[in-house]
């Protein structure tokens, strides 16, 4: 087993422990105050657990067969999901999902990147890698939410775009670079999560967005700590110092001012209790939708240009 | 006993005998054929035995657009700060300090206005010599500017791409600025100035996924190499050896994501033209 998840089970044995002790325990105030006192240091050492995830094993977690995906979400959070196939030129892409759905009643659009969970789904999916029919879906469906003033939600979850031959012949360049361009100024709301993997312009074409939120064991990357590694170090086994220098952890993105928020998931990883997990996720969405839906078009589009305009000021003019 | 025993192991020759033919003479890429260097240059750096397009620095480019060379440098102060500090065998920051001196550049692109057969444009061209023309904070910030001048000008603006994609020491930094120069390029759109993209060898990655693909006209030059995903990343995943000319500019026009492949003797004219067609009608 896991050792973080082994820890994590002790600590709740113990924790159920203390509880049945503070059942015991009667009027006892000295007791009482001694098993406060033990309730904090579990605390204090789930905190230090999450601390000590480093970057390579937040991208282990990131990239969990368990994890939450897209249709996890959509069946928690939405309702009256109806999916949208086909980009109308080439083919329908499996590994991005978009749909009509209603979330809190009303009509939305949501847009994400599909993992498979056992071999046969993950290969249906190309294990969550986009083809440009993918990206070009993905907008088609987003202009339709424009034209009819539904706003959009986008979850990405994906090692990035996918590297093939026929996606090169297709433009794979062009339709994430397209998907950009028009993101910036769609005419509805675009709230963004990172639920896994944040893989490079696969994953930045679904996410120029009005707000873009991190899963606590989520990932952001211009590229994979493998892939890095074997550029700059000559040796893929170099993954975990590479992801490390490359700052892709959700508090790291927040302190560079790429994210808005981090979206914190149940004991363990968010693979451990969907049901939780989502309504986390939920509670960051619900404020966000119910602020950015009373903006005007006008608000929206400028401090969506701003946020851009803004972001990773990495420079000097000396 | 050795019959023979070789007393010097040294050869001796005089200095003087010595010919000097070192950066005289080039040898081409595409045809294999020796070039005499002098004769390449007045060529535009275009092998004249079979046309294949030297790369070449940002400044010769400008001046290769650009009316009589009569262009102002702009933006030329930024530079990085390294956000991420980020160091691999040797440091960012010692490799950004080398690129600096070795281009006598601050980053990987230079801003410039001039004009094009006396039409006021703005250009950024990117130098593949400074960290392989990649794409990080400087660049990011340099090329929006540029469309953010071009948009409240009215100027036409072109862009040189010659990068092979994100700045990799720059993080999730360098991706932002893919989002960043592709939101101001929605503007421009909206604006209705002119962009023309010039792709030229190599352009791959992050650039090619926002504004390299992103021209009301996308123009190569000949043999540039064009992708998303480079070659060996592809050939890594389909574990299959890619086709002879494949993600060459040819190959693009021919499956549809070039407007034009454009001989660099060619491109000024071409550009020229392009921006007749595109300039606002008079009342």
């Amino acid at each position: 087993m896991d050792p973080a998840v082994r820890a994590q089970r002790q600590l709740k044995a113990i924790e159920e422990q203390i509880a049945q002790l503070e059942a015991k325990a009667g009027h006892d105030q000295d007791a009482h105050l001694k098993l406060k006192h033990l309730h904090h240091q579990i605390n204090f050492l789930r905190e230090q657990i999450r601390a000590h995830v480093n970057a390579w094993q937040k991208t282990e977690l990131a990239r969990h067969a368990q994890r939450p995906f897209t249709l996890d979400y959509v069946e928690r959070l939405f309702s009256d999901w109806s999916e949208i196939h086909g980009d109308r030129s080439f083919g329908d892409d499996p590994a991005i999902v978009c749909g009509m759905a209603r979330y809190q009643g009303e009509e939305v659009m949501v847009i994400g990147h599909q993992k498979g969970r056992d071999t046969k789904q993950r290969v249906y999916r190309n294990f969550g890698q986009a083809n440009p029919e993918g990206y070009r879906k993905a907008l088609r469906c987003m202009k339709l939410a424009e034209k009819f003033g539904r706003p959009i939600f986008t979850f990405v979850d994906t090692p990035g775009a996918y590297p093939g031959l026929g996606a090169e012949e297709r433009g794979q360049a062009e339709a994430i670079a397209r998907n950009l361009r028009e993101m910036a100024r769609i005419e509805v709301p675009i709230i963004t999560t990172i639920t896994g993997e944040g893989g490079s312009g696969g994953a930045l074409a679904l996410a120029v967005s009005d707000r873009v939120y991190m899963m606590e064991n989520s990932v952001y990357s211009v590229i994979s700590p493998e892939g890095c590694a074997s550029i700059m170090w000559r040796d893929a086994s170099k993954k975990e110092i590479a992801a490390q220098a490359l700052r892709i952890t959700p508090p790291d993105l927040l302190e560079m001012g790429i994210i808005d928020e981090i979206i914190p998931e149940p004991d363990g990883g968010a693979h451990l209790d969907h049901d939780s997990a989502a309504a986390m996720v939920n509670e960051v969405l619900a404020r966000t939708y119910t602020e950015l839906k009373s903006k005007s078009v006008h608000d929206l589009l400028e401090s969506r240009y701003s946020k851009f305009r803004q972001m990773a000021h990495f420079f000097t003019e000396a | 006993m050795a019959w023979f025993k070789r007393e010097s192991t040294e050869i001796q020759s005089s200095d003087e005998k010595r010919v000097r033919t070192e950066g005289l003479w080039v040898k081409c890429e595409g045809c294999r054929q020796i070039i005499w260097k002098k004769e390449l240059e007045e060529n535009l750096n275009v092998c004249p035995k079979c046309d294949y397009h030297f790369r070449i620095d940002a400044f010769t480019r400008l001046s290769l657009l650009l009316d009589d060379a009569a262009f102002s440098v702009e933006d030329e102060k930024l530079s990085s700060t390294d956000p991420l500090n980020f160091f691999d065998t040797r440091t960012y920051k010692a490799r950004l300090q080398k690129s600096q001196n070795d281009t006598g550049l601050k980053d990987a692109v230079v801003n410039a206005e001039g004009k094009i057969n006396g039409r006021p444009v703005i250009v950024s061209a990117m130098e593949y010599s400074f960290i392989g023309g990649s794409m990080g904070a400087v660049v990011g910030e340099k090329i929006t500017r540029a469309i953010e001048r071009a948009a409240a000008q009215r100027k036409p603006i072109i862009v040189v791409s010659a990068s092979g994609g994100a700045r990799m020491m720059e993080g999730v930094v360098s991706l932002m600025q893919m989002a960043k120069i592709s939101a101001a390029l929605a503007r421009l759109d909206n604006a209705r100035v002119p962009y023309i993209s010039l792709l030229t060898d190599p352009t791959t990655g992050g650039v090619t996924a926002s504004y390299a693909m992103l021209g009301d006209l996308n123009i190569a030059e000949p043999g540039a190499l064009i992708a998303f995903a480079g070659p060996r990343v592809i050939e890594q995943t389909i574990r299959q050896k890619l086709p002879e000319g494949f993600q060459r500019s040819a190959f693009l026009l021919e499956h549809g994501m070039l407007d034009a492949v454009v001989h660099r003797r060619d491109s000024k004219n071409y550009i020229a033209r392009a921006l007749d067609f595109m300039a606002p009608r008079a009342a």
